[in-house]
């Protein structure tokens, strides 16, 4: 088990013939994902990755023809979030987005659109997702998972690949890391990644990685309190961040003030989670954390 | 990105918005000229100079003054431009004032504030107003939050009359100043949606002795990641309004921002370099910087950042952590084997390299015979790096 992703996972790539989908679906592929198809407007027909993977105009007729029910977009950020409202049509069941400055006025229109669709996005601007030995869907460094008991979910994509590197350090290795991203506007949030780690059977324990500004992790906190029965261990970045350079103050009242390191590091170990001071302590807490 | 409040108005008054209007000097030998002509234009003695600088809270920190007469206006303004202007937004050293926006003055009945931005947990677009205009909002928010008026906008529906009437019932208007406010709100959250903005804030917006509801100041955040395809609003950027250090860093695609400690520190992605920050400081140090080099550093992007973080002369000694994914570890190497060639090394260098190519790259390291100092993880790195900075 795990969460989302696993070997019979059949993925399309939206972007395939780019530069980056290239050479992040060869990467995949080399990891073990199931890379059934691609798309890339105007390139149907094509065969992508040296010949192993065919390439369709629409992500309809890749869905029709491969059955796929994973996509991952690796499209540039002006066609982003219509990229990810094409998935969305064409019935794809979980959408990855790794397009970094995606728009936030498109993504609050991409947004309202999938959840409209029932449709699982994961980003934009994130690593994307690891289902350890089984399915890569993203651009992180598969190499520095161990396949394991427990669950990695993280703002933020090399913080995501420290707290692996220190799990594995300790000898605990992950069911699946999952990076959400930390754009304004996210598809899935911390609480809908904690409610499947809770109900997988093989994770154990989660480590829950957030950063300065927003609400998220202090809405994860509190989930957790009243509903998690697995051990968290969190961390914040950005204790010595400087106080934001707001202009205006309608960011300041949207927010409330508990968006600080400070104030997100109190309201978590008030709901009951082992929170790092310091990054370095993430895996040996972990390991503490299960005993 | 942000602008100037008198380009500000220039986009309100694009979108039909009334505005408190004037003209823009940026030499003092044109202010008795455009004083007069403010005087001429909008029929009135009285007028107002505005310094313009990005940051906020400039009224209380003496960049806003009243003049009701040409000589009082001649003095404001020989004052103001040129002066360093300090809020509690510029920092300690304040912003120099380089443009004044002369304006007319209006005959003042009742301030309001209103503004649009991003609700992060609703995700959706919010409107806000509030009868406590011109005031410190956030206190208004915290103590008496019923008199912030909050409206959600569907974006695949776009405001809609009902919400502005709401709004603009809440703020007790009637008669034809409600029916002015109503077609202002619709107006203003045309123009958020129109210019991409992040936060559209009018602070504030009146209602004059004659009943009509205008914008005394305009304040505009824009999504930077849609600024292509707004060339006229990314042409407004003002770089005086930029830490010159942070605009040479953007030049390389380097995303820096200067603090106030004395270790320097260079990483791939923001939250591992937020947490590097975080342990320097554990480690008893004060982090001279946030620099992330993003996902693509090569040889070039870890000289340039080099570069950059030298050029603060408070640097003590410098730390580089780097948990390769798609950055390879080896080519980092070699980035700072020829940065330390080309710079040469001023200061001690701590280096930590983790993920993709890291073991090529430790034995590049130490095969280069240059005294830089390898750690093993982030503890270690944070705390050799704040030894190094302490005995140099």
């Amino acid at each position: 088990m795990s969460i989302l992703v696993n070997k019979d996972s059949r993925v399309i790539v939206q972007g395939i013939t780019g530069s980056e989908g290239t050479f992040h679906a060869t990467q995949m592929l080399e990891y073990g994902t199931n890379v059934v198809g691609g798309v890339t407007p105007g390139k149907g027909g094509q065969m992508a990755l040296d010949g192993q993977v065919p390439v369709f105009n629409s992500v309809e007729e890749a869905k029709a023809a491969t059955d796929a029910n994973v996509s991952i977009i690796f499209v540039p950020p002006p066609f982003a979030a219509e990229a990810i409202i094409e998935a969305s049509d064409a019935g794809v069941e979980l959408v990855v987005c790794i397009t970094e400055g995606v728009p936030v006025h498109d993504m609050v229109k991409a947004k309202r659109i999938i959840d409209q669709n029932g449709t699982r996005l994961i980003g934009p601007n994130c690593p994307g997702i690891i289902t350890v030995d089984e399915c890569k869907l993203g651009i992180m460094p598969g190499f520095i998972c161990q396949k394991g008991n427990i669950g990695v979910l993280s703002k933020s994509g090399t913080l995501t690949y420290e707290a692996i590197g220190q799990l594995v350090n300790v000898g605990l290795g992950q069911t699946t890391a999952i990076g959400i991203g930390g754009d304004p506007i996210i598809g899935t949030t911390m609480i809908d990644a904690l409610k499947l780690f809770e109900a997988d059977p093989e994770t154990e324990g989660v480590v829950l990685i957030g950063e300065i500004g927003g609400q998220m992790e202090n809405e994860a906190a509190r989930w957790i309190k009243d509903n998690m029965s697995k051990p968290v261990v969190g961390f914040i970045a950005g204790q010595t961040a400087p106080p934001g350079r707001r202009m205006g103050h309608a960011g300041a009242i949207v927010s409330g003030g508990d968006d600080t390191a400070e104030a997100k590091m109190r309201i978590m170990t008030e709901c009951g989670i082992a929170v790092c001071e310091s990054v370095a302590d993430i895996g040996e807490k972990m390991k503490a954390a299960l005993q | 990105m942000k602008i100037h409040e008198y380009q500000g108005k220039d986009i309100f008054k694009s979108y039909g918005i009334p505005i408190q209007d004037g003209y823009v000097i940026e030499n003092i030998d044109d202010a008795p000229a455009t004083i007069e002509k403010v005087q001429k234009e909008f029929n009135t003695e009285a007028v107002v100079v505005k310094a313009q600088i990005h940051a906020g809270g400039r009224g209380k920190g003496g960049g806003v003054k009243y003049s009701p007469t040409t000589a009082q206006a001649l003095e404001n303004a020989q004052n103001m431009l040129g002066m360093n202007l300090v809020t509690h937004q510029t920092g300690t050293d304040g912003q120099k004032v380089r443009k004044l926006y002369i304006t007319q003055a209006l005959d003042i009945k009742k301030e309001y504030y209103c503004a649009i931005t991003l609700d992060r947990s609703q995700t959706k677009d919010v409107f806000m107003v509030s009868s406590e205009g011109g005031v410190e909002i956030e206190k208004v928010a915290e103590e008496t939050p019923e008199k912030i008026i909050k409206v959600w906008i569907d974006p695949l529906v776009g405001m809609k009359s009902f919400q502005a009437r709401k709004l603009a019932f809440g703020l007790g208007l009637t008669g034809d100043a409600f029916k002015m406010a109503v077609k202002v709100f619709m107006k203003m959250y045309a123009c958020y949606v129109g210019t991409d903005a992040s936060i559209v804030e009018i602070n504030p917006l009146v209602l004059t002795e004659d009943d009509q509801i205008v914008a005394l100041d305009a304040k505009f955040n824009f999504d930077g990641n849609a600024m292509y395809r707004h060339k006229d609003i990314a042409e407004l950027r003002d770089v005086h309004e930029e830490d010159p250090t942070e605009l040479e860093a953007s030049k390389y695609d380097l995303n820096y921002i200067k603090l106030d400690g004395n270790v320097g520190c260079m990483v791939n992605g923001a939250g591992l370099a937020m947490a590097t920050m975080d342990i320097i400081k554990l480690a008893g140090g004060e982090p001279a910087n946030f620099l992330d080099v993003g996902g693509a550093a090569s040889a070039e992007t870890v000289k340039n950042g080099f570069k950059i973080i030298l050029s603060d002369e408070h640097v003590k000694a410098i730390l580089i952590n780097i948990f390769g994914g798609i950055v390879r570890c080896d080519r980092v190497a070699n980035g700072v084997i020829q940065a330390v060639k080309e710079l040469g090394l001023k200061v001690p260098v701590v280096v930590r390299l983790e993920g993709t190519n890291a073991e090529e790259a430790k034995s590049i390291l130490s095969e280069s015979g240059l005294a830089i100092i390898p750690a093993n993880d982030m503890k270690d790195a944070a705390q050799k790096v704040v030894d190094a900075a302490v005995n140099s």
